[in-house]
C-alpha cells in the first residue's frame, strides 16, 4: 500500500514538470571554462600535460579569456567513458560552462562530444583524434586543437614515401591503431612487407622482432602510444635491430618519453605537427615560459593545450565579450588567427586543422643527451582525409 | 531477514528523498544532481546484484563488470542495427547476460576460494577483449548510441522519465532480492555460503542451486548496463575493465556485505564520495585508497551495518 | 616460416615465461603460504622499478642497484604488512582483495607525485646490453638471457629455502596448521611478515629486472598482475613448481600462439579478417587457457598439499 501511495507520488512529481526550454540567462559578463582531461591514474600523463599547456596559455591571457573575467574549472574524466560523460554533464549544468577543453581519449571524446552538441558548449580537443567528428560527425560546436589519428601518420607515410623500400607496420589492435595504419598507407605506396597488431597494452615486444627480423623489411613504421611505445622501442634497440632496420614512428617519442628513453631514442624518426625548434617568437616564449612554469621541457600535446585556451580567447574577443553570441565566436575561432607555438594554421570545413607536419629525429645534444630536431617539413597546410565526409561549410 | 523499524523508515525516507530529487534540484536549477544519481542509482543495481551472489552465497565473483558490459550492448548492438525498441533491447540484455552467466558460472563454480576470484576475473578479461575486438561497434573507441523507445509516454530522452524508469527499477530489484533472499532458494544458498559440504550432505544440489543464483545476479546487473547504456548514450568495452569489477565489490563492501540493501547505500557513499573529492584534486585515489584501507579494516560491516540489526537476522 | 625462426620463438616464449615466473614467484609464496590474496603485489613490482630507475640514476650501477633494492622493497613489504594485510589474516579474501585494491588506487597516484608524471629512465646494463648469436642472423639480447638465468636462480632459491631450511619447515608447517605452530611456541606473526617481505622483495627484484625492457610508469603493475595470478592459478596455488612450469607453458603458448595464429589464420581466411582476427583471439588465449585448465583441474596443474 505504501508503495502504491509513493508511486502516485512520483507520477505527481512527473507532471509538475516545467516545460523544457532553455532558461532565459542574463547576458554572461563572466567566461566559464572547464578543462576535462583524464588526469588521475596510470594513463594520466597525458591529460596532465594538455592540463599544462592549457594554464600556461591562461597565464599568458592575465588569466582573462577574451579580456573577460574568467572562471576555470578543472574535471577529471579517470580516461573512463562514462565518467566523462558525467563530468561533463556537471560542467555544462552545474558550473554553465562556455567552452570545454580536454579529453585524451577517443572512447572518451566519442561518449562526451554529443552533449557539447546538445547544450551549445564549444568543445575543443587538446589530443583525442577520434576520425568519425572529422567526417559525418562533425559539427559547429567541436574544434581540434590537435589532429586527426590519420594525420600523423600520413605525414610519416608522405616522408617515408620513395625513400625507403618494403615497411613492416606495427601498431595495437585497436581503432586508432588501425586508423594510423590506414593513414600511412594513404601516403606510402611502396611496398609493404608485413603488417602486425598487437595486443592493446602489451608490453613484450620480442616475439614481433624476431618475426620482424626474420622478414628483414627496409623499416619498421609503428604506432604505440604510451607505456607500450616505450617498451617497444626499448626492446627493439636491445635486440640490436637498429642497426639493421630502421625504425619510425608516431605517438611514440616526444618530451613526454624522451627522459625515459634516454639514449635508446637517438636515431629514431618520427613525424609530429610541432617544430620544438621553430624560432618563431611565439614558440620560444612558450617553451621559455613553460620551462620557467614547470621546470621541464613541454611536450607536443601541452601545444594542443594551450592553443585550446588561445582559440577561446579569440572566440570571445571576435563576440566582443557577447558570450550568447555563438555565431560570431564560432567566426573568430574559426579564423585561428592565434600565436601558436606551432606557427600559423587554418581551420579546414570540419574544424580540423590545416597544419603543416614534419619530420623530426631524435639526436644526441651538446651534453649527450637526446634531444628533438626538425629535419624536414613533410607537409605544408595538410588536410586530414575525412572532410569530405563533413557536411558542414562555411 | 527481517528489516528494523528503523531500516524500514529509512528505505522509505530514502525513496521519498528519491521520488523528490528531480522537481527539488530543478527547482533549485542544479539539474546535474538529475544525470549523478541516475548513474549512482545503476551502480546501486549492480552492487545489490553481486551482493546476492557475494555476500549471501560466498562467491566472490572478481568479474562482476562483465554484465554491465553485455546488458549495455544489448542497447548498443542492437540500436546499431536499428532496432531501438526498448523492451526487446531489455529482453535481450537481460537473456544475454543470463546466458553468459550461465556459461562462465558453469566452469567457475567448479572452483572456488581464490581460484573462482581469479577465474570470474579472467573470464571478464575474455569479454573485455572480445569487445574491444568488436570493430564493427566501435571496438575499444566504442559506440554512440540513442536511448531506447518504448511506448510514447515513456520517453527517455527526458532526463526525468529516465530517473524514475531508473528508480523503478531499483526498487523492483530491490524487492526481488528481497524475495530471493527470504525465500527456500535464499535459505539454500545462505546455507551454501555458512556450510556447503553439510547443506550437500542433507541433499541439496548445490551447484545447481549456486548456479542459478549466479545467473540471477548476472542478469540483474545485465539491467544495470541496459540502463548505464541508455544513460551515457554510449557503450564502450570499458564498462569491463577490472578495475570496474573491483568498484562495484567495493561499493558492496562499503554498504555491507550480506545486507542486501547496503549495496545500495554503499553505491551512494562511494560514488558521491568519489564526486566530491575528486573536485579537491585530481590526485584523489592517493586519499580514496587508504580511506579504503581503513574501511575494511575498522568498518567492516559497511554503513548499512553500522545500523542496530533485527534480532531474526542480519538485514 | 622456417625452423628456425620457429626455434626462435620458442626461445622467446620460454623467456617471457621466465619473465612471467620472476613476477608470479612472490604472489604464489604469499597466497599459497600466507593463503592471502594480495593485489598489492602489482604496485610492489611497481615500486622495484621506480626504486631501480631512481637507484641507478643516483649511483650509476645496476649492482649496486640491485643491493638497494633488497632493504627497499622488504621495508616497504614489511611496512604494508604491518599496516594493512596483518589484520586481515583471518578474514575473508574479500577483504584482502579491497584492502590490497585500495594500495594499488595509492601507490599508482602516489609515484606520480613522488616521482612526477612522466615515464622514469632505466638503461639496460653495459655488461648485459649486447648480443649474442644464438641462431644465425639472430642476435640474442643478453639481458633477456640474463633474465632466465635470474629467474631459475629465485626457482633454485625458493625451492632450497623452502624444503632445506629451519625456517622454511617452519613456513611448511605454520601453513598447513596456524594452531598447532603457535602452540608450539613459534612466533607466528614474524614468519608471517617474514614470508611477505619475502615476496615483497621477489616483486621488487622483479620490477628491476623489467624496467630496463618496459616502460617505468604508474599503472605499469596492473596488467602484470594480472597476468601473475592467471600464472599461479593454472600453476596450483601455493606450488612453486607449478607457478614455474605453469609460467613456462603460457609463455610459449602466448609467443607462439601470436606469432603463429595470424599467419596460420591468412591461409583460411581472407587478410582483412586474419590480420583483426588473429590478434584479437591471440589475446585471449591465456585466459582461454586458464578457463580450459581449471575446467579440467579446478585446482591447478600442480595442486599444491596444503590448502
Amino acid at each position: 500500500m505504501k508503495i502504491k501511495l509513493l508511486a502516485f507520488a512520483a507520477l505527481g512529481a512527473l507532471m509538475l514538470q516545467p516545460l523544457t526550454g532553455t532558461p532565459s540567462v542574463a547576458q554572461d559578463k563572466e567566461v566559464r571554462v572547464g578543462f576535462l582531461g583524464g588526469l588521475s591514474g596510470g594513463r594520466g600523463i597525458f591529460g596532465k600535460v594538455q592540463k599544462e599547456g592549457f594554464e600556461l596559455a591562461l597565464d599568458h591571457l592575465g588569466g582573462k579569456i577574451g579580456g573577460l573575467p574568467t572562471k576555470y574549472v578543472v574535471a577529471d574524466t579517470q580516461n573512463k567513458p562514462d565518467v566523462g560523460r558525467q563530468q561533463m554533464d556537471k560542467l555544462i549544468k552545474q558550473d554553465k560552462v562556455h567552452f570545454v577543453a580536454g579529453i585524451t581519449w577517443s572512447n572518451v571524446l566519442a561518449a562526451v562530444y554529443k552533449q557539447a552538441l546538445d547544450n551549445k558548449v564549444f568543445l575543443i580537443s587538446t589530443n583525442a583524434g577520434w576520425s568519425q567528428l572529422s567526417g559525418k560527425r562533425c559539427n559547429p560546436y567541436f574544434f581540434r586543437a590537435s589532429w586527426n589519428n590519420d594525420d600523423t601518420p600520413e605525414a610519416m607515410g608522405q616522408a617515408l614515401q620513395g625513400q625507403v623500400e618494403n615497411v613492416w607496420l606495427l601498431a595495437p589492435n585497436y581503432q586508432a591503431g588501425k586508423d594510423m595504419v590506414s593513414g600511412f598507407t594513404r601516403y606510402y605506396k611502396g611496398k609493404i612487407a608485413g603488417t602486425t597488431f598487437f595486443k592493446l597494452g602489451q608490453t613484450d615486444f620480442q616475439a614481433e622482432l624476431s618475426q620482424i627480423r626474420a622478414a628483414k623489411p627496409g623499416s619498421i613504421f609503428t604506432f604505440a602510444p604510451g607505456g607500450m611505445g616505450i617498451a617497444l622501442i626499448k626492446q627493439y634497440k636491445a635486440a640490436g635491430l637498429d642497426k639493421t632496420i630502421p625504425i619510425n614512428t608516431a605517438f611514440v617519442v616526444d618530451y613526454l618519453t624522451l627522459a625515459a628513453f634516454g639514449k635508446s631514442a637517438i636515431g629514431n624518426r618520427h613525424a609530429s605537427f610541432w617544430d620544438p625548434t621553430s624560432i618563431n617568437p611565439a614558440n620560444v616564449r612558450f617553451i621559455e615560459d613553460y620551462k620557467k612554469k614547470y621546470g621541464k621541457h613541454p611536450t607536443m600535446y601541452s601545444v594542443q593545450g594551450y592553443d585550446a585556451a588561445l582559440l577561446m580567447d579569440l572566440g570571445v574577443r571576435a563576440a566582443k565579450g557577447n558570450l550568447s553570441d555563438h555565431d560570431a565566436i564560432r567566426a573568430g575561432m574559426r579564423t585561428a588567427n592565434i600565436n601558436s607555438p606551432r606557427g600559423g594554421f587554418q581551420f579546414n570545413n570540419n574544424h580540423n586543422p590545416i597544419q603543416n607536419y614534419y619530420l623530426r629525429e631524435v639526436v644526441a645534444g651538446k651534453d649527450g643527451n637526446p634531444t628533438i630536431v626538425t629535419r624536414k617539413t613533410v607537409f605544408r597546410g595538410h588536410k586530414d582525409a575525412y572532410h569530405t565526409q563533413c557536411s558542414m561549410t562555411w | 531477514m527481517e528489516l528494523t523499524r528503523l531500516k524500514s523508515w529509512l528505505l522509505a525516507i530514502g525513496f521519498v528523498v528519491l521520488v523528490a530529487v528531480p522537481p527539488l534540484v530543478t527547482a533549485l536549477d542544479e539539474t546535474f544532481y538529475i544525470t549523478l544519481i541516475s548513474r549512482v542509482m545503476i551502480f546501486a543495481i549492480a552492487a545489490l546484484s553481486l551482493d546476492i551472489i557475494l555476500g549471501f552465497g560466498g562467491m566472490i565473483s572478481f568479474g562482476h563488470a562483465a554484465y554491465l558490459g553485455l546488458g549495455s550492448y544489448a542497447v548498443g548492438i542492437l540500436a546499431f542495427h536499428e532496432i531501438t525498441n526498448g523492451w526487446l533491447q531489455l529482453f535481450v540484455a537481460i537473456g544475454g547476460s543470463a546466458v553468459v552467466a550461465f556459461i562462465i558460472g558453469a566452469i567457475c563454480l567448479r572452483t572456488s576460494g581464490i581460484y573462482f576470484i581469479m577465474i570470474t576475473l579472467a573470464m571478464t578479461q575474455l569479454l573485455f577483449f572480445i569487445g574491444i575486438s568488436l570493430e564493427t561497434y566501435g571496438g575499444d573507441d566504442g559506440l554512440p548510441t540513442d536511448r531506447s523507445e518504448f511506448a510514447a509516454f515513456i520517453d527517455l530522452g527526458n532526463e526525468w522519465i529516465l530517473f524514475y524508469l531508473i528508480l523503478g527499477f531499483l526498487v523492483l530489484c530491490m524487492y526481488i532480492s528481497w524475495r530471493l533472499i527470504n525465500s527456500r532458494f535464499g535459505m539454500v544458498i545462505r546455507g551454501c555460503h555458512e556450510n556447503e559440504a553439510r547443506m550437500q550432505a542433507i541433499g541439496f544440489p548445490t551447484y545447481r542451486y549456486k548456479l542459478l543464483a549466479f545467473v540471477i545476479s548476472g542478469s540483474m546487473c545485465g539491467i544495470a548496463g541496459f540502463l548505464l547504456a541508455n544513460l551515457t548514450e554510449f557503450v564502450t568495452p570499458e564498462f569491463m575493465h577490472w578495475f570496474r569489477s573491483g568498484e562495484i565489490m567495493i561499493m558492496v563492501l562499503v554498504g555491507g556485505m550480506g545486507t542486501l540493501f547496503g549495496p545500495v547505500v554503499g553505491a551512494f557513499a562511494f560514488l558521491l564520495f568519489e564526486e566530491i573529492i575528486s573536485g579537491f584534486t585530481e590526485n584523489w585515489p592517493v586519499i580514496f585508497g587508504p580511506l579504503l584501507v581503513l574501511l575494511v579494516l575498522f568498518a567492516k560491516q559497511g554503513v548499512w551495518g553500522l545500523l542496530p540489526k533485527s534480532k531474526a537476522g542480519d538485514g | 616460416m622456417s625452423t628456425l625462426l620457429v626455434l626462435e620463438q620458442t626461445l622467446n616464449g620460454i623467456q617471457f615465461g621466465v619473465f612471467l615466473f620472476l613476477i608470479s614467484a612472490g604472489l604464489t609464496l604469499v597466497l599459497g603460504i600466507m593463503n592471502v590474496v594480495n593485489l598489492a603485489h602489482g604496485a610492489l613490482f611497481m615500486m622495484g622499478a621506480y626504486f631501480a630507475s631512481t637507484f641507478v640514476a643516483w649511483t650509476g650501477s645496476f649492482f649496486i642497484a640491485f643491493l638497494l633494492i633488497i632493504p627497499s622493497s622488504v621495508i616497504l613489504g614489511i611496512i604494508i604488512e604491518m599496516l594493512t594485510l596483518r589484520p586481515l589474516y583471518l578474514r575473508d579474501h574479500m577483504d584482502q582483495v579491497l584492502a590490497t585494491f585500495g594500495l594499488i588506487l595509492f601507490f599508482n597516484e602516489g609515484v606520480k607525485l613522488v616521482w612526477g608524471v612522466d615515464p622514469q629512465p632505466m638503461p639496460t646494463p653495459e655488461l648485459f646490453a649486447g648480443n649474442v648469436e644464438i641462431f644465425p642472423d639472430a642476435p640474442y639480447p643478453v639481458f633477456r638471457l640474463f633474465i632466465i638465468g635470474v629467474g631459475l636462480l629465485v626457482a633454485a632459491v625458493i625451492y632450497f629455502l623452502i624444503a632445506k631450511t629451519k625456517v622454511g619447515m617452519l613456513i611448511r608447517a605454520g601453513a598447513s596448521n596456524t594452531q598447532m605452530i603457535r602452540a608450539m611456541g613459534v612466533n607466528i606473526r614474524f614468519l608471517n611478515t617474514f614470508v611477505f617481505g619475502l615476496g615483497a622483495f621477489f616483486a621488487g627484484l622483479a620490477g628491476l629486472m623489467a624496467a630496463p625492457i618496459i616502460s617505468v610508469e604508474s599503472g605499469m603493475g596492473d596488467e602484470m598482475l594480472i597476468l601473475a595470478f592467471v600464472v599461479i592459478v593454472i600453476g596450483g596455488i601455493g606450488s612453486v613448481r607449478g607457478a614455474l612450469v605453469a609460467s613456462v607453458i603460457i609463455g610459449v603458448f602466448e609467443v607462439v600462439g601470436r606469432s603463429m595464429l595470424p599467419i596460420a589464420m591468412q591461409k583460411i581466411f581472407p587478410l582483412e579478417i586474419a590480420q583483426t582476427a588473429g590478434p584479437a583471439i591471440a589475446s585471449m588465449l591465456i585466459y582461454i587457457l586458464m578457463a580450459g585448465v581449471l575446467f579440467f583441474k579446478p585446482q591447478g596443474l600442480f595442486p599444491a598439499r596444503t590448502g
